[in-house]
Order: C-alpha cells, then sequence, then structure tokens
C-alpha cells in the first residue's frame, strides 16, 4: 500500500494551506500607482515592461543567495563573482560565434545563444563548487569571517578575471533575433525585455516545481526553516548544501549572461555593482524566500524604472526607500520563513 | 532487565567554555521505556543532544546496540533508527503535516497501514494532513512531532520534555499514544519534568543533577518512595495531586 491510499480524503481536510496573496498583490497596486503619475499609457507600458525584465535578471541573480542564505545562514559576499563570471563564459562564446549571429535567422542567434548560456551556468557552478569548498567550507557558523573571506574572495577573482579577460571592458554583440523593438498599440517594447521575462517566468516555474514537487525540493525547504533537524532525521544536510550553492551560483552566473547581454557589455565589476541591489532583494523577500526573492526582485525592478523616468535624481535611494517601507511592514520581509 | 539497547559511560560534554555533563553514566534497556529526569538546567536536553550527536561529547563512550557512536555524526545516528523530538518539537513550520510526515519517512513515501496506526494515535495529523504544521496548535505540534519521529519503526525514541505547555485533555492523549507505543517494544527514552507523567509510563528512570546522574533505578520504586522524590526532585509526588 502507498501513502495515497491512506491519505485523508481531500473533502474531509478542514484546514489548507492559505497562500499569502497580499505581497504577490503589492506588484499590480505599483504598477497601477505610477500610472498616473507617468501620464503617458505608451511610456507607463514601455516602463512597466522593462521593469519586469529588469526584475526577472536580479531575481536569477538573486534566488541562489536566498537559499544559500537560508540553508546555511552563510553569508555570501562573493555572489557578485558568479555573476561577473557568468557573463564573461557567455561573452566569450558568443564573441566567437559573432558570423552566426551575423546571419540574421533565428536557428543560428540560438545556436550561439543556448551555448553561451551554459558556458555561463557552468562556469558560474564550477566556481560556486570551489568556493565552497576552499573558502566557505572552514567558516562555517561565523559570520564575520564568512564576510571578510568571500569579500577578499571577490577582491582577488575580479583580478584573476582581468588576468584571464584583459582588463577593458568587452563590448558585448546581442544576437540580432532578439535586438531592436516592436510595437504594441502605441508602446515600444524591447525584444530583449520580453526574452528576459520569458526566461525568468520559466526559472521561477522550474525552481517552483523543484522545491515544491520534489524529495530534493522538500528537503531544501525543510532545511532553510531547521537544518539541524533535517540532519537528525538522517540527512546529510552539506551535501545538500552544496548542490544547492553551486545551483545558486549556476543560476547567478546565467543572470549575469542575461544582464551582460541586456546591457551590451560585460566588465569585471559587473557583479560587485549589482549586488547592492541583489541583496536588498534577497532582505526584502524574507531570508531563504525564493517566492519572496520572486516578488521582491519585480518590485525593486518596477521601482527602479519608474523612479529613474520620474524623478532621476531619487532613483539610486528608490530601492532603500521601498526596502525601508516594507520592513516597517513586515519586519522579517515579505514571506518571512519560520527559521528554527 | 533485559540487555540495553543504549548505554552511556563517563560522558562528559562541554557547551563553548561550559562543561555541562560530568561524567554521565547510564543505559536504556532494550524495549522498555526509560525516564530522564532532573530539575532545570540538570543537563537532560544536552544529554539527548550528545546521544544524537548534535554536540560531541568530550569523553566517554555511548554505545548503540554494542557499536560505538561517541564521535557518530547526526544523520549516522539518525540512520542507525533513532529518532529524536526536541523539546522545541522542531517542526517544519513552513510545510504541511503531510510534508513533514514525508520527510520523515527516510525508505520513502510512508506506508498506509503505519500511517493508518498512527491517525488513531494522533486523528487531528488526519484532520490537518494538508495544513501548514506552522498553523497548528501547541498540542498538535507536538502530535505531529511525534508522528513524524515514528512514521517508521524506529529502534530507539529519544523525546524531550513531551508535555510541556500542554493542556492535561492532551497530556493525557499523549500518555495513550506513549502506551500504544511500549506495546510495539519500541525503547523509548523521555526527559520529563512532570512527575504524574513520567510515573504513569516510565519502566526504569534515572535522575540526573548537575550534569551527573545521582539515582537509576526501577521507576515504580522511585514513585513509591516519597523521601526518595524529595531528595532527588526536590517535590515528592504526594505534593503533584
Amino acid at each position: 500500500m502507498t501513502m495515497q491510499a491512506a491519505a485523508p480524503d481531500a473533502n474531509r481536510i478542514i484546514a489548507r494551506i492559505a497562500v499569502d496573496w497580499i505581497p504577490l498583490a503589492l506588484v499590480p497596486v505599483l504598477a497601477l500607482a505610477a500610472l498616473p503619475l507617468v501620464g503617458s499609457a505608451p511610456t507607463w507600458v514601455t516602463l512597466t515592461v522593462a521593469g519586469l525584465a529588469m526584475g526577472m535578471m536580479i531575481f536569477m541573480m538573486a534566488s541562489g543567495l536566498t537559499l544559500v542564505f537560508g540553508l546555511m545562514d552563510v553569508m555570501n559576499f562573493a555572489h557578485g563573482i558568479f555573476i561577473s563570471v557568468g557573463a564573461y563564459g557567455a561573452a566569450t562564446v558568443l564573441t566567437r560565434m559573432r558570423p552566426q549571429m551575423e546571419a540574421g535567422s533565428l536557428a543560428a542567434d540560438l545556436s550561439a545563444m543556448i551555448p553561451a548560456v551554459l558556458a555561463a551556468i557552468a562556469l558560474a557552478g564550477l566556481l560556486g563548487w570551489f568556493f565552497e569548498r576552499v573558502l566557505i567550507r572552514p567558516v562555517y557558523g561565523d559570520h564575520l569571517k564568512q564576510i571578510l573571506i568571500t569579500m577578499g574572495g571577490l577582491i582577488v577573482f575580479e583580478q584573476l578575471i582581468h588576468v584571464v579577460w584583459g582588463a577593458d571592458m568587452i563590448p558585448l554583440p546581442r544576437p540580432s533575433a532578439i535586438t531592436g523593438a516592436f510595437i504594441l498599440g502605441e508602446a515600444a517594447i524591447e525584444r530583449y525585455r520580453v526574452l528576459a521575462v520569458i526566461v525568468g517566468l520559466a526559472v521561477f516555474a522550474a525552481m517552483w516545481l523543484l522545491l515544491n514537487r520534489t524529495r530534493i525540493g522538500l528537503l531544501v525547504r525543510a532545511g532553510v526553516e531547521n537544518p539541524e533537524m533535517v540532519e537528525s532525521l538522517g540527512y546529510r544536510i552539506r551535501r545538500l548544501f552544496v548542490g544547492v550553492f553551486v545551483a545558486g551560483s549556476g543560476l547567478a552566473g546565467l543572470g549575469g549572461a542575461m544582464w551582460a547581454m541586456y546591457q551590451e557589455q560585460v566588465t569585471a565589476q559587473m557583479g560587485m555593482q549589482v549586488l547592492v541591489v541583489i541583496f536588498i532583494v534577497v532582505i526584502i523577500g524574507g531570508l531563504g524566500s525564493v517566492g519572496g526573492c520572486f516578488v521582491g526582485a519585480m518590485l525593486v525592478g518596477l521601482m527602479a524604472n519608474y523612479t529613474g523616468y520620474l524623478a532621476p535624481k531619487l532613483a539610486l535611494g528608490s530601492n532603500i526607500l521601498l526596502m525601508v517601507l516594507i520592513l516597517l511592514w513586515r519586519p522579517r520581509g515579505l514571506y518571512a520563513i519560520g527559521k528554527a | 532487565m533485559p540487555e540495553p539497547l543504549l548505554s552511556l559511560r563517563g560522558v562528559n560534554t562541554h557547551i563553548a567554555q561550559y562543561h555541562i555533563l560530568h561524567g554521565v553514566d547510564f543505559e536504556v534497556p532494550r524495549g522498555s521505556l526509560t525516564m530522564l529526569l532532573g530539575r532545570n538546567g540538570a543537563g537532560k536536553t544536552t544529554c539527548l543532544r550528545t546521544i544524537m550527536g548534535l554536540w560531541r561529547a568530550s569523553a566517554g563512550s555511548i554505545r548503540m546496540d554494542g557499536r560505538d557512536i561517541t564521535r557518530a555524526a547526526t544523520p549516522e545516528v539518525a540512520q542507525l533508527g533513532v529518532a529524536y523530538v526536541p523539546e522545541n518539537m522542531g517542526i517544519f513550520a513552513g510545510l504541511t503535516v503531510q510534508e513533514n510526515l514525508r520527510l520523515a519517512a527516510r525508505a520513502g513515501e510512508p506506508e498506509a497501514k503505519r500511517l493508518e496506526w498512527i491517525f488513531g494515535l494522533f486523528p487531528a495529523m488526519k484532520t490537518f494532513w494538508n495544513a501548514l504544521a506552522g498553523n497548528l496548535s501547541g498540542g498538535q505540534k507536538q502530535m505531529l512531532a511525534i508522528a513524524r519521529a515514528i512514521v517508521e519503526p524506529r529502534r530507539l525514541l529519544l523525546v524531550d520534555e513531551p508535555t510541556k505547555g500542554l493542556a492535561p485533555a492532551i497530556i493525557a492523549n499523549m500518555v495513550e499514544a506513549f502506551r500504544e507505543l511500549k506495546r510495539t517494544d519500541t525503547t523509548i527514552l523521555v526527559v520529563e519534568q512532570n512527575f504524574n507523567f513520567a510515573r504513569s509510563l516510565g519502566d526504569a528512570v534515572a535522575v540526573m543533577d548537575s550534569g551527573r546522574i545521582v539515582h537509576t533505578g526501577r521507576m515504580d520504586a522511585l514513585a513509591a518512595d516519597g523521601a526518595l522524590q524529595t531528595r532527588l526532585l526536590g517535590l515528592s509526588l504526594d505534593s503533584h495531586q
């Protein structure tokens, strides 16, 4: 007999999981609140798509970090280097495949982009494995040492990027199929931003399925709450952590590749530059919460684009303000994890 | 007394600069329910955590069924068939009741027959099958913590203060559940401060004070000796009634 045979009849279940929709509702609320301020509907559509695209790329970069924070309480300030290395990995492949991308066909573009993205994920994942094994493993449980050693690692590997790829900024060719914009009504929408939204949604859906529909996901969610109890049930949490760390680094690499193609350039500092926004997203979402990270990233992306248009001088501080407001409302983030 | 399933010899445990256990010696007989009693701060929880490998013994030895587990990592101890219910219950609040139980079933999905048995012990687990564990009441959380520990047959259950903060009706439910567990010949070590609960279930008893075992014997003998209770625990059974 299986568990299904004994599972209670769904009709007899009194209590069910209540999904907290309020944080998710903040996304359309913020977008609609910006509409009268922006004034022009086409401009608002363009800004909203840009904000969502930025949010999705930030989500890809931040989702691994929030799991690492949640699962093993590790403060990894080196996360930015996985973003940079992923971007350089993609840039290396795309630069070599430039002739294919100039052919102008979608198939040719994909034949360049897919290997580029895979290279970004593999390179960043490999570096993540090295970081966990060499730098982070000796400093489990010591936040101060974690901050110092990961910051040091970030600086050293930024310099190593200069050694391998050179100190100059590398211009990144964007495949022709995702270059330019299309017109929707009166709004101009960049093709690349739509692609970023699609990829971001696909990554979120894959992570949601992995976390909610598999045994590994069940272990990760339990480990984020109470790693000691997971060990007491007979599971080796360290092995799980290495897997999550490598996967999170790979996702940061994917985000880095997407971010680099968005900016059409690659620098060693790009990961470091986006790190502050990533930390804001992780804190807003609730440490360890992938769903919170997703909502937080969309809010940050939208806020940055609306304020960048309405009050450019406030753009830098707008996300700090957003974080303050959210933490005043929910001090442990949008979707706080009940850590033991 | 039957041959011990678990034995501790001269176990010392340090937590940071604090020396908590000072040469703890006691045995848990196979198939019995042993109560570990003592005042607050006596070292009972440290003792369970040391057995479980959550804190490392700095000296002495812990043997489970003849095998030395003093230096074993927590997952290794669990894989030997030891289940642990901590004082804070350790349930995963963000997971449903169902997910908490599925996670504890290391062999895969829990067996339907076993689940029916658990639902018989704790009907609330069936009622709240798809509810988030964090939304359960204190008593239901304790039931879930114990249900999770027994979702598969275990060789040894370590349970830390199962009645802490529970209403009398829930405690009565717990007593029944432990009686049913005893009928399955499961070896159980329970840390407890509720002497009535301990008396009604315990076969053997060990009493701790200041990180040492100060008494071992049969539970019924301690329950019958008011003077000994007063000396060991500071209270006699009479004052509990």
